[in-house]
């Protein structure tokens, strides 16, 4: 009880925080909402881990958890899985042109997270400027087909090999460096990238950015309506799912995850990390790449804008709150933080600041995100089952 | 021209210098990169212009100019060390035995977070700092100095002098000191170590306040976002001189305001931000330890 009663004081010293910002009476609001949110925070803490109520909550949990494992299941079996992909086929004749569009861009985002879920979630190496490696796709796409008249299928190659390039070259030098120093550079990385393409007017044209950049074509059709590029992007996302789920399974998969959680145990144990860095980072910026020029032939312009910072920020958000690691997870976080702005537009306005929030937030309550990732399956029989169930627990 | 550019240089360099002491002291005894630092040093300018908008309605500014330069960095002070002594709280205690990628995100989702607070309830656009102090200027070995500058310079010099005392000559420096060393051993030798590492916050926060309101002083405007290059390039700034190393903040303040101010000077002013990434990335490359780095006793403990 006595936690409860410190609710009004941390309502006091945020509206006294507030104060110089927000002026007295929203300083106020701020330091009620703060006190309310808190007071309910402890209030609930004290119900759910009373004596009557605990168990029940834990049988929730487990309800909820063996639904979502059989829903998973279902979404992975051969007799479901077809028809769920027709499902999400048909999506475009049910929905609306703008509709379709927001998938559209909801779709390339997925692309980019789970590009960046393997540099983070994977390997463990926070990267604050994957943006960048969008924005070399997109511009090189935009620039090639502008000038030389490139199309687009050999440019989404060539798009994805200039970014990987370009992620190589930036890994080299922080080969050496701890987590914390490669996001101040990745993040300082980005910004040159950024302030490049607004400057070299020459090439990039600056702030004008590129217009008139050439639409796919498929033999002789082209793609031009949002539906069109739907089913370009959803093949991608799939292939995308497809590599992501194989490399996390594959030798290097499992490279990545040892590096991830103890780099010198991982380099005692075999691991080349310099091999294992640079193919997490080479990889990660391909998938950017990638999508940067899928994003370039969808908007026919490119301009530096759509690469600032928060871009990188918001991909961030999708890996970190989805679940660091986790397929299934980085691809709802995706979903959810593109499309949940568009039905709810009042909070466009305060979506940079609630996404601030929420990854602190998250860090807090839950860091392994919405969906934990899971370790790899051992083989039936493999182990006695007391050690079995304590290496999924640990293995990943 | 080129003594023009050292007294930029010397001006800037001040305030990187006493951003980078937030980062540096910080690192020291968390080996944590607060990524929120600049914000809080772009808040400090924010409530300056607070202070100084009550001060201005209640007539305060024309009536004792000295009261209302020292409430203007005063209130700043005590804010800012606030900010950062409830960041320390919010965002990074409950993570102290955390992997070390959820402090790091915890601290990026700080930064975003106070950047837009600010951008929420002041506005996008940027805010005039009244100017408070009418100094004039004066010639020296063919540069223009300012009265403005010369008071900045002095008070950043002042603000790092009392921090050397404060930590070579104080209990609560010493505290730090062993705490920078070794926080388990400081704790055992009864070293409240929480005390200390909120302390550090406030005390590298205060730091910021009197930048960011020097900063608005010095320029005239502000607006939400200039947390953000500054502190990239504090940070720098801490990186280049060795991290966890109070001299070579500063020194590294300094070094890379004067190496920016003579490439805006002579080579570009439009990659003016691109060139201090740069020295950071080939810093990291050739020198990851900094200039004084080795000395310091906490670089070797990754």
């Amino acid at each position: 009880m006595r936690s409860l009663a410190a609710a009004p004081l941390w309502g006091l010293w945020f509206a006294f925080l507030a104060l110089p910002f927000s002026g007295l009476e929203g300083s106020l609001r701020i330091g009620l909402a703060c006190a309310l949110v808190v007071g309910a925070a402890r209030l609930a803490g004290v119900v759910l881990r009373a004596e009557a109520v605990a168990p029940r909550v834990a049988k929730g949990r487990e309800t909820v958890a063996e639904l979502w494992e059989s829903f998973l299941r279902g979404m992975r079996d051969k007799r479901v899985a077809p028809f769920v992909l027709l499902g999400i086929m048909a999506l475009p004749w049910w929905l609306g042109r703008y509709e379709t569009d927001v998938l559209v861009i909801a779709g390339i985002y997925v692309m980019l997270a789970l590009g960046l879920n393997v540099v983070v979630g994977f390997a463990g190496l926070l990267d604050l400027g994957y943006v960048a490696f969008y924005a070399v796709g997109a511009y090189s796409y935009a620039l090639l087909n502008t000038w030389l008249g490139l199309p687009f299928w050999p440019a989404l190659l060539g798009g994805a090999a200039l970014s990987a390039a370009f992620g190589i070259l930036l890994g080299i030098p922080v080969l050496r460096l701890r987590g914390d120093y490669l996001a101040i550079v990745t993040l300082g990385f980005g910004e040159i990238i950024r302030i490049v393409l607004n400057n070299w007017d020459d090439v990039t044209r600056g702030p004008n950015g590129i217009l008139g950049i050439g639409r796919p074509l498929l033999g002789e059709f082209r793609l031009s309506q949002p539906m069109h590029f739907f089913y370009l992007v959803l093949a991608l996302c799939l292939f995308t799912i497809f590599i992501v789920n194989r490399l996390n399974r594959s030798r290097i998969g499992r490279a990545w995850a040892a590096m991830r959680e103890d780099e010198s145990a991982a380099e005692c144990m075999g691991v080349d990390l310099v091999h294992a860095k640079l193919t997490a980072f080479a990889f990660g910026a391909s998938w950017a790449g990638l999508a940067g020029v899928v994003f370039a032939a969808k908007q026919t312009f490119v301009s530096p804008e759509s690469f600032s910072f928060f871009e990188s920020v918001i991909i961030l958000c999708m890996v970190v709150l989805g679940g660091m690691g986790s397929v299934p997870g980085v691809i709802l976080g995706a979903l959810i933080l593109i499309i949940l702005p568009e039905m709810l537009r009042e909070i466009t306005f305060f979506r940079p600041m609630l996404l601030g929030g929420a990854l602190v937030l998250m860090m807090a309550l839950r860091p392994q995100g919405f969906l934990e990732a899971r370790g790899l399956r051992l083989a039936e029989g493999a182990l006695p089952p007391e050690m079995r169930e304590k290496a999924e627990r640990t293995g990943r | 021209m080129l003594t023009q550019q050292i007294v930029n240089g010397i001006v800037v360099g001040s305030v990187y210098a006493l951003i980078a002491l937030g980062y540096t002291l910080v690192y020291g005894i968390l080996q944590l990169i607060n990524f929120a630092h600049g914000e809080i040093y772009m808040m400090g300018a924010y409530v300056g212009i607070a202070v100084l908008a009550v001060l201005g309605a209640m007539g305060v500014t024309e009536q004792s100019l000295a009261i209302s330069i020292l409430l203007v960095f005063l209130v700043p002070m005590v804010y800012c060390a606030a900010y950062g002594v409830t960041l320390e709280r919010v965002a990074y205690r409950p993570l102290r035995r955390a992997p070390r990628l959820s402090p790091l995100i915890s601290a990026i989702g700080m930064s975003i977070f106070l950047q837009n607070y600010v951008q929420v309830a002041q506005g996008a656009r940027e805010r005039a700092f009244p100017n408070l102090l009418h100094l004039g200027s004066f010639e020296l070995m063919g540069a223009h100095v300012s009265g403005l500058q010369v008071f900045i310079l002095a008070a950043a010099l002042a603000m790092m002098a009392g921090l050397q005392v404060f930590i070579h000559k104080t209990r609560l420096g010493r505290a730090m000191r062993a705490t920078a060393l070794d926080r388990t051993m400081a704790s055992l030798v009864g070293v409240d170590v929480n005390h200390v590492i909120a302390m550090t916050f406030a005390i590298g926060s205060i730091l910021a306040a009197v930048a960011g309101v020097m900063v608005g002083m010095y320029y005239g405007v502000v607006n939400h976002y200039i947390g953000f290059v500054a502190g990239i390039k504090a940070f720098t700034a801490a990186v280049l001189g060795g991290i966890g190393n109070v001299t070579g903040a500063l020194l590294g303040g300094f070094l890379l305001a004067l190496l920016e101010s003579f490439w805006a000077g002579y080579v570009s002013a439009v990659y003016k931000d691109v060139f201090a990434f740069a020295v950071l990335i080939v810093v990291l490359i050739f020198r990851p330890e900094g200039i004084l780095g080795g000395s310091a006793a906490e670089t070797d403990r990754s």
